[in-house]
């Protein structure tokens, strides 16, 4: 399979979706043991997308998010991206640090730190899924972090990571607690070689 | 001229990610969560007729397939300029307001950050120089995502930032 991304088929497309519902299945399991909170997940979506449509999906461009980045470089280029909005945030960072429901009402350097860390372990579970699944191997960066608009974090988010075409290949996770006052998103995004390998490995294509 | 005419429809358009959109007096164009990227307003005050890009990367040089012009300053900026010119604005007197190129991430790591924001910018200062178009204000880098709303009407630039105060350039 050399053909561009733009060419994957729809059978490819789902086996990413797939491969998305494990990863993700497993780190919302992380994240609802983190919360001793009931945390639910709908079917990923996968397909490729222009960035302005990835940002549509979340919301409005000046809708106030925040955003943990993780870069996985080496052999196996993606960009993992866990995202909240500004109150998903502050609810998550009452429930971790045992504060009163609605005590956190800003996101300072307890809270960025905080959720950086929340986001490497859920990367962390997805990572191992995907790992033990393909046999590839995954190395991510330390997390980054931003706290801002929607549209210039988003942007940011895949241009910084190297994404320069404004077309992406994205499998998208939405999460939500089931009160729903976390409400959030995975984004795995895989670099065209990766999805090879992905494929090949679980023997959908050959090399 | 534009004062007078407040009543009269005052359209607003939208300028996405790797777009660029001219237009004039009383109209305004608008481009939301501008990060890493740059906005360029390009506004010729005799004619009121501006345009405004949002650019991503740097330069079209450094790729092979550049299907999408508006991607990158060195050549949204003319594209735009061109379709002004051919609107009627003229040349002397063109000024440039530009917005954005912030770093959005932040990390214990600085190798993860790129800073594309700031080849950005300056990208943008080196075409608008060799084009001879001045460049007049600027609010460019930091970590913080800008809002751009630019009136046609007197060239002014509207910055929305999170948790500020609205800023005019």
């Amino acid at each position: 399979m050399s053909a561009s991304l733009e060419e994957l088929n729809p059978f490819y497309l789902d086996v990413l979706k797939e491969i998305g519902n494990i990863g993700v299945g497993n780190a919302v399991t992380s994240l609802a043991q983190m919360l001793s909170k009931k945390i639910n997940m709908d079917v990923p979506e996968a397909g490729i997308l222009d960035i302005q449509d990835v940002i549509t999906l979340i919301g409005g461009e000046e809708d106030v998010i925040v955003c943990v980045q993780q870069l996985l470089g080496g052999d196996n280029p993606a960009i993992l991206l866990f995202v909240l909005n500004e109150e998903s945030a502050m609810r998550l960072s009452d429930l971790i640090l045992g504060r009163e429901r609605g005590a956190t009402t800003s996101i300072g350097e307890v809270e960025e730190s905080l959720l950086k860390e929340v986001g490497n372990i859920l990367s962390g579970s997805i990572l191992n899924a995907l790992s033990e699944m393909t046999g590839l191997v995954f190395k991510p960066s330390v997390p980054a972090f931003a706290y801002d608009m929607l549209g210039a974090v988003l942007s940011s988010a895949l241009i910084e990571g190297g994404y320069y075409s404004e077309k992406v290949l994205v499998v998208e996770t939405r999460f939500f607690e089931a009160a729903a006052e976390i409400k959030g998103y995975f984004f795995i995004l895989p670099q065209k070689e990766v999805v090879e390998k992905i494929l090949s490995a679980l023997g959908v294509v050959n090399q | 001229m534009c004062v007078e005419e407040s009543n009269l429809d005052v359209k607003e358009y939208k300028v996405g990610i790797a777009q660029w959109k001219t237009t004039e007096a009383p109209n305004k164009l608008i481009t939301l969560g501008l990060g890493s990227c740059v906005g360029v307003a390009l506004y010729d005050p005799s004619s009121k007729i501006g345009g405004l890009c949002h650019i991503m990367l740097p330069d079209s040089t450094q790729f092979k397939r550049n299907e999408n012009l508006g991607k990158f300053a060195d050549t949204a900026i003319p594209i735009v300029y061109e379709e002004m010119i051919g609107m009627g604005a003229r040349k002397k007197g063109l000024i440039a307001k530009i917005a954005g190129g912030a770093q959005m991430f932040t990390s214990a790591d600085s190798k993860v950050i790129g800073n594309i924001g700031k080849r950005n910018v300056d990208k943008t200062i080196e075409v608008l120089k060799k084009m001879g178009i001045r460049l007049v204000a600027k609010d460019v880098g930091g970590n913080h995502g800008r809002t751009m709303i630019f009136d046609t009407c007197d060239g002014s630039v509207f910055l929305r930032i999170l948790g500020k105060k609205m800023k005019k350039l």
